[in-house]
């Protein structure tokens, strides 16, 4: 449904992602995890056809973003992050515009559905400027549903919403990803474990990696990384240092250094260091570092940002 | 075409619902009721019948003034709330979004022009054996085509900003400066002053359409400022998607 080759957005001299290559299949809820700033609205942006990507590709239900950008826009919903409404338009009012611009047949009986699956009937008729931060998210949602696409790209779906908001938003998510693809972005690990099956950590503009919640869940609980430094021939060391019981991983780094990743709960420094003196390597240097994904993982179990972000619509009403 | 009416629609209902334009129309119909009166006394004073440039000329003026503020909302407010990103995220063509938006605020103006044809009804009524009808027609039809171009500059201009007030300036700089360019013509002569005069905005209309006149070059010269503004504003609207 979405394939990503690539992709990378300059804003001037910033680079906002970059080289970024995925893909979701259909019926999948894939999630978009990273902290603020990663990149993941510029990745969305460009999925919806909002702006075009500075390089690479990226199609969406088999259409190519940028040279079939109106095919691509019939078949997403994609709610920003902000959930932009017009404020003096009452909640049926503004769907039946955006059900006019998709020019749906029956724009009435969607607008009267997609109220219903967000559970807004009551509201219709008041204005959007009266709504709750977690009814104008559903109203952004209903928009989004309108014309039944096939992918729905969410931008931080449950931001500045009440816990009991949250729930109900993550259990519509899940109940619309049965049937289509959803892209969501979040910046609170629990949430993407919850809803998504797969989820994509991005940070700085770049995917970190790439696995479904349960898996990472295993990885970033107590792995340990290790790098050590070894003076003069280092042949056979990354095999040596593999047959440690315990020892998942061993990477050469750009410095010659390696860096040895090990399983969660066990200290196995002093095995290393005494597997490395008795093949005489001779061992410069041995330092405990996080996990890279940890430092991001710290970032990501911060469950809730401090102050809430003030917008100007917020400001306004 | 189905989008700009739709965006045309709600834009022209909105107007109704806020009140800016509210504000405008009342400034514009009071100030030219008002002079409309000072005329009419004038012109009983002094014996004279009063014609058609008791409303055009004060009309048009006021346009210049009014013609920013109702459509310095037009796209900035968009930009503003972020909405612009629905508009274009929903399958609507660029083009569709700014003609639609001109559209709209077209409409509200021809609206309020609507309402002036009051004067033009009373002056008949109390002329005799009525106002030339020539300049009435003309010099509407003129206000038509000037309404066309002065509601696509400030689409343009307002799609350059996301702050009303900072797009309802540089609108009404825009105007004015064409409205005026055709003043150091006189002074300069030979082919820069032909130039400046042609792109005046104002010369088009006094020369002409006000006098009862039509020529051809005037109505090409504010479709052609019409479309020439619309085509600037969805390149606006372009280039901001590629920043």
């Amino acid at each position: 449904m979405i394939q990503v080759v690539g992709l990378t957005k300059d804003y001037g001299l910033r680079r906002a992602i970059e080289d970024l290559t995925f893909d979701a299949e259909k019926g999948e809820i894939l999630g978009f995890l990273g902290p603020n700033g990663a990149g993941k609205t510029t990745t969305m942006r460009i999925l919806c056809g909002f702006m075009p990507p500075t390089s690479g590709e990226a199609r969406v239900a088999g259409f190519d973003v940028v040279d079939q950008s109106l095919e691509v826009r019939r078949r997403v919903g994609y709610v920003p992050e902000t959930v932009p409404l017009y404020p003096d338009m009452t909640v049926y009012d503004y769907l039946k515009f955006m059900a006019d611009l998709r020019h749906l047949k029956d724009a009435e009986e969607r607008v009267d559905n997609v109220l219903e699956v967000v559970r807004m009937e009551e509201r219709a008729d008041g204005y959007i400027a009266n709504l709750s931060k977690g009814m104008r998210q559903r109203v952004g949602l209903a928009q989004a549903l309108l014309h039944e696409p096939e992918v729905l790209i969410l931008d931080e779906p449950t931001i500045g919403l009440d816990p009991a908001q949250i729930r109900d938003v993550r259990n519509l998510i899940q109940e619309l990803g049965k049937e289509r693809t959803v892209l969501l972005s979040t910046h609170i690990l629990s949430e993407a474990q919850q809803v998504c099956d797969r989820v994509l950590i991005i940070n700085k503009g770049r995917i970190v990696t790439e696995d479904s919640p349960e898996q990472l869940q295993a990885r970033l609980t107590g792995a340990q990384r290790v790098v050590i430094k070894v003076q003069g021939d280092t042949d056979g060391l990354q095999d040596l240092v593999q047959r440690i019981p315990g020892v998942t991983a061993v990477n050469g780094n750009a410095d010659g250094d390696f860096e040895v990743e090990i399983a969660p709960g066990k200290d196995l420094r002093p095995e290393v260091a005494r597997a490395l003196v008795s093949a005489d390597y001779e061992l410069l240097e041995m330092r405990s570092v996080g996990l890279s994904l940890e430092d991001i993982f710290l970032e990501l179990t911060r469950e809730e940002p401090a102050p809430p972000e003030v917008t100007d619509q917020d400001e306004e009403e | 075409m189905r989008n700009i009416w739709t965006i045309a629609q709600r834009e022209f209902r909105l107007y109704f619902s806020t009140p800016i334009a509210y504000m405008v129309a009342f400034m514009i119909l009071l100030v030219l009721g008002f002079i409309f009166y000072v005329n009419l006394s004038a012109a009983m004073l002094q014996g004279f019948a009063p014609g058609m440039d008791a409303v055009l000329n004060p009309l048009v003026t006021l346009m210049l003034f009014g013609v920013p503020a109702i459509t310095m909302r037009l796209i900035a407010d968009e930009q503003r709330m972020g909405t612009i990103e629905l508009l274009l995220t929903a399958p609507v063509r660029d083009y569709e979004l700014v003609v639609g938006k001109w559209l709209g605020g077209f409409l509200f103006l021809l609206t309020l022009i609507a309402v002036t044809l009051i004067f033009p009804f009373v002056l008949n009524k109390l002329v005799d054996p009525g106002i030339d009808q020539g300049p009435l027609l003309t010099g509407y039809l003129g206000l038509i085509l000037l309404s066309a171009a002065l509601v696509a500059i400030g689409v343009a201009v307002s799609a350059l900003f996301s702050n009303q007030i900072a797009a309802f300036f540089a609108t009404l700089g825009v105007l004015l400066v064409l409205w005026l360019i055709g003043m150091p013509a006189q002074a300069m002569g030979s082919v820069g002053g032909g130039l400046l005069s042609y792109l005046d905005f104002s010369n088009h209309f006094y020369e002409t359409l006000y006098r009862g006149v039509i020529d051809l070059a005037d109505v090409v010269y504010y479709l052609s400022v019409t479309a020439l503004a619309l085509f600037l504003g969805t390149m606006v609207i372009e280039i901001r998607r590629w920043r």
